[in-house]
């Protein structure tokens, strides 16, 4: 559904919407504080209060940003390129919600410098399929159900795509262990490995012939 | 997070250059330059306000020269920025070595162990609460002479060898375990040049100076790692809270060469029990030149942790940790090569 044709809410103002424009608030006092640092401080070769431009190739197109050089992968997704798809939970590399691929690796987003991933190709829940409909893995999950309030779920599709493609499928147990870094609530844990094995032969004999 | 400046090392004697250039008399670990890698332990550290490096020097760049993996003339050559995974699924490193390849696959997540490089690894910091905690203002290694909130507090996952009265905190890596075990050696860049130096003496136990965990200098970077020979009957065994992605509550590192049912040489090294990477000298002793059996075993097991030293919540380590060092010589002894 989109946000802005919601019958229930006419006026086209909803909650993404407004937490955008609250993290834009936010950012006020962070830019004032930069121009008096800038002004005060000793300069350096780099003063690291003022934003860099960062270039970030996003599931094919580049998206050339200028942000603090705090920001990971997955703050530079979530609030900069508008890619919500790929989430937070931890923000500590504990829970995997943030996985997306980095030159096909399966990464953690939110342990990532958006500044060290510059010049490599990332890989979102949004850039997962080929346009053409959805993703065997993402058709999977639906079909078997592989979960229950779908926080993870980003971030479980992606780690199973590249489950499959590392050659993690040849059991339940090797599926299990190698979907491990992907915590579930919700526990759909059984569900999740039948989605992975329904999926696998589909990609494996679809990437074979493409 | 605190600001820092970000800079990308194109080469080792930049990365050495930048990181000496913002040197300080602060221990290693807090120094203002910190080297970036996998950034799986600085960025996690950084997000707590542990770590507050105001430069970071990005040593990614370096991959092409210090990632590769090598085995010739009988020797097995790992490059610092090699990633965990690569080297995990490494089918000669797992044929010829299988503990390490195992030190490494029972470790983190798939996703970790895709970012995370070697180097990192053995530099990786103590998972203690109280350190990883800043509300906590007692912490010797965080803020040295402030005391261990760990000794009456809750040390169910601390050490139990290599303690001081200054800190208990377990160092956490797996790989470590290997390398000890295997008597391996590091290769080290600095300011003054090149070094090589037993793995065993790269780490320090706590002492009187928890904040030095190890004795690279300021500016100092690891670059690879040295095993001599090959230890094909050689296992890693991991006991832990949960099946998988969980720190070692205990483990063991345990190579073997057995000729006609005798052992010629052991080498025996344990995790998630003390606060650095240890190995068991005299145990070893007690193998060579014997027969294996289940008392021996144990009295190998014994030995290993004659010296340990619980507090109220981690007596059960003591148990579960031989457990873990005669199921992991049972493994070994009993593993087709």
């Amino acid at each position: 559904m989109d946000d802005n044709t919601d019958p229930r809410n006419p006026s086209g103002f909803n909650r993404r919407s407004f937490m955008a424009g609250a993290a834009g608030g936010a950012m006020i006092p962070l830019t004032a504080r930069a121009l008096t640092q800038a002004t005060s401080a000793t300069p350096s070769s780099q003063d690291p209060s003022l934003p860099v431009d960062v270039t970030l190739r996003v599931n094919g197109e580049d998206k050339s940003l200028n942000i603090d050089a705090r920001t990971t992968v997955l703050d530079a997704l979530r609030e900069h390129v508008g890619l919500t798809g790929s989430k937070k939970g931890c923000d500590h590399g504990q829970c995997g919600a943030c996985t997306v691929l980095i030159e096909g690796r399966r990464v953690l987003s939110c342990l990532t410098l958006a500044l060290s991933a510059q010049g490599h190709d990332i890989t979102t829940i949004e850039g997962l399929s080929d346009g053409a409909g959805l993703h065997p893995m993402q058709q999977a999950f639906i079909d078997q159900d592989a979960f229950q309030c779908g926080y993870c779920t980003p971030g479980q599709i992606m780690s199973a795509v590249a489950c499959v493609r590392e050659g993690h499928t040849n059991s339940d147990e090797d599926i299990r262990e190698y979907m491990s870094g992907n915590i579930c609530r919700c526990a759909a844990y059984p569900n999740i490995v039948a989605a992975v094995k329904q999926a696998a032969p589909a990609m494996l004999s679809g990437e074979q012939k493409g | 997070m605190r600001s820092f400046a970000y800079q990308k090392a194109a080469d080792p004697a930049a990365a050495v250059q930048a990181l000496s250039a913002a040197a300080n008399d602060n221990p290693l670990t807090e120094a203002d330059a910190q080297p970036l890698a996998g950034g799986t332990t600085l960025l996690d550290l950084m997000k707590l306000d542990v770590m507050r490096p105001r430069t970071v020097v990005d040593i990614n760049p370096l991959s092409q020269a210090w990632a590769t993996v090598s085995l010739g003339n009988g020797d097995l050559r790992l490059g610092a920025l090699a990633r965990m995974s690569d080297v995990a699924a490494n089918a000669e490193i797992q044929q010829n070595y299988p503990v390490v390849a195992d030190a490494l696959k029972l470790a983190a997540s798939p996703q970790l162990r895709n970012m995370a490089t070697l180097g990192g690894n053995v530099l990786q910091r103590t998972r203690c609460t109280y350190f990883r905690d800043v509300s906590y203002g007692a912490c010797n290694k965080r803020n040295p002479g402030s005391g261990c909130a760990a000794m009456e507090g809750f040390n169910r996952t601390h050490a139990v060898l290599g303690t001081s009265e200054r800190c208990i905190a377990t160092y956490p890596g797996d790989f470590a375990q290997a390398l000890i075990a295997l008597d391996a050696t590091v290769d080290i860049v600095g300011k003054s040049g090149k070094r090589t130096v037993p793995f065993a003496e790269l780490h320090k136990a706590p002492g009187d100076t928890p904040q030095i965990e190890t004795t690279l200098a300021a500016g100092e970077l690891i670059s690879g790692f040295t095993i001599r020979g090959r230890w094909p009957r050689s296992v890693y065994l991991k006991a832990r809270d949960r099946q998988s992605y969980e720190f070692a509550l205990a483990s063991a590192a345990i190579a073997l060469d057995v000729q006609d049912g005798t052992v010629r040489d052991a080498r025996v090294a344990m995790g998630g029990v003390a606060t650095v990477p240890w190995r068991a000298g005299e145990a070893e002793m007690l193998l060579k030149g014997q027969k294996l059996d289940d008392a021996l075993v144990q009295s190998v097991a014994d030995l290993a942790f004659a010296s340990a030293t619980p507090r109220r919540h981690n007596e059960f380590k003591i148990a579960l940790g031989k457990r873990v060092v005669a199921r992991a010589l049972h493994q070994a002894a009993t593993m087709e090569i």
